[in-house]
């Protein structure tokens, strides 16, 4: 299993690409090289901290580059504000272009007595026939830490509960995308990333 | 739901736990990669190792812990003690960290908060305060003096006031041990907790003076804390964070179970 993983500087990398590895993918990362990207089998866009940061990806090439990619049917992996930049925008950085896979946009949690960030390990109410999360019982716990998040959406692949439901997992054809970290979620977060690796097909979206 | 995090600590010199949880059956009792393993496999919800070798020399150990526990580990691990600046920071997060945490320095230098933050994002950086009550204050909770050096070393800054700069210098966590209650084993400083937890929006993780089951479930009600550091469950009397858990869930708490 050969995996891409995009290095936009947001954020670390050494947990995801570290996650992939102990599952026997041979990882490699571009930070711009766009040969890489059209050449890639898998592509992982982790990513954590500002939406901002994304503007990255537009100013080396790899925004169209990942487009190509997902039309030619490559699996794709979007990790936190990876999944979020699939979306059609995120109201964290309201000018900053985004891929609009999705039609949706990005909102920041309502103000509530509950705390924001929201960080920690919550549960997953998982679609049925949700492929990337096979095998993830109801109620298996996964960690968060974001600010922003999707709505629900019918691509949604899985429900969060936190002030108020949202999308912790987004999966149309081979779009896939998760707002927690698998690569920090102890054995159901190296589940759904063995699922990802292990994800074939082509193009049903 | 979300849950209430129990954090396993684990106090490393010269690359070696000297204190925290100890594990009888283990071959090598003092191993930290070893020990966080099986922390992790037991149900702890993360993993913070404070260095507390703090010499120069001491760095490239740290940094090799650092790296030999991260190897294996799938959980949130978070790495303190002796982090000057945003390029040991940046060579913890490499050899394998999540988050950082910053006391002194941060205290020394509060823009380190940010340029950490601004390099790795907030949820990154964790904020370690060490508060002792002032009787002498108007409020000798909410005023609390924050102290450095390990409690020797008072700052002039007050609690509350401190931890509403670190939050609004992006910083992701507030690490907030309680000088009175630590080492009694008499209970957490829920007053103290309640008073930081309600005066930030970001999560606070309580340590200090857990001596029974009864005390985590005390701190998470009344003192609002959203973590609770364990540095030493196995004094009262349970096996691993997973019964410490199931002790918890019992009591109505809400934790990540199974786990």
């Amino acid at each position: 299993m050969r995996v891409t993983v995009i290095d936009y500087k947001a954020g670390n990398l050494t947990s995801v690409r570290k996650a992939l590895r102990h599952l026997g993918a041979e990882v490699e990362v571009t930070g711009g090289d766009l040969a890489l990207v059209d050449a890639a089998d898998r592509l992982v866009l982790p990513g954590v901290g500002h939406f901002a940061a994304s503007a990255r990806l537009d100013a080396t090439g790899l925004t169209p580059a990942i487009r190509a990619a997902i039309a030619r049917g490559v699996p794709f992996l979007g990790i936190c504000v990876g999944m979020q930049w699939l979306y059609a925008g995120s109201s964290e950085a309201p000018q900053q272009p985004s891929l609009a896979h999705f039609a949706e946009q990005c909102t920041r949690f309502l103000a509530s007595k509950e705390k924001i960030p929201h960080v920690g390990w919550n549960s997953l109410e998982a679609r049925p026939g949700s492929r990337l999360l096979a095998g993830v019982e109801q109620g298996e716990f996964v960690y968060f830490t974001h600010s922003y998040k999707a709505p629900v959406t019918a691509a949604t692949a899985a429900i969060t509960q936190y002030i108020e439901p949202f999308a912790a997992a987004v999966e149309r054809g081979n779009v896939m995308g998760v707002q927690f970290h698998p690569e920090k979620s102890g054995d159901t977060g190296l589940k759904i990333l063995r699922n990802f690796l292990l994800w074939e097909g082509k193009g049903i979206a | 739901m979300i849950t209430k995090r129990i954090i396993a600590c684990l106090d490393v010199h010269g690359g070696r736990v000297v204190k925290g949880v100890q594990f009888v059956d283990i071959v090598d009792a003092g191993d930290p990669a070893a020990l966080a393993a099986r922390h992790a496999r037991e149900g702890a919800d993360e993993i913070v190792l404070l260095d507390i070798t703090a010499t120069h020399e001491g760095r490239q150990t740290l940094l090799d812990t650092v790296r030999r526990t991260a190897r294996e580990l799938f959980i949130p691990f978070a790495v303190g003690g002796g982090i000057r600046s945003a390029e040991d920071a940046a060579q913890v997060f490499q050899a394998g960290a999540d988050k950082v945490s910053v006391n002194s320095a941060a205290l020394a230098d509060p823009a380190l908060i940010d340029a950490i933050g601004r390099s790795f994002g907030a949820q990154a950086v964790v904020v370690a305060i060490d508060a002792r009550r002032d009787p002498q204050a108007a409020d000798p909770v909410r005023e609390a003096q924050v102290f450095v050096q390990g409690g020797r070393k008072l700052t002039g800054r007050r609690v509350v006031e401190w931890a509403r700069e670190a939050e609004a210098r992006g910083a992701g966590e507030i690490l907030l041990t309680s000088m009175d209650a630590d080492g009694t084993r008499a209970g957490f400083d829920c007053e103290l907790t309640a008073a930081v937890s309600e005066s930030v929006s970001i999560p606070v993780i309580a340590s200090g003076g857990a001596g029974t089951v009864a005390h985590f479930t005390d701190v998470f009600a009344r003192g609002k804390a959203d973590a609770a550091l364990a540095a030493s469950i196995f004094h009262f009397g349970v096996s691993s964070a997973r019964s410490l858990k199931e002790e918890l869930r019992r009591a109505g708490v809400s934790v990540r179970l199974p786990c």
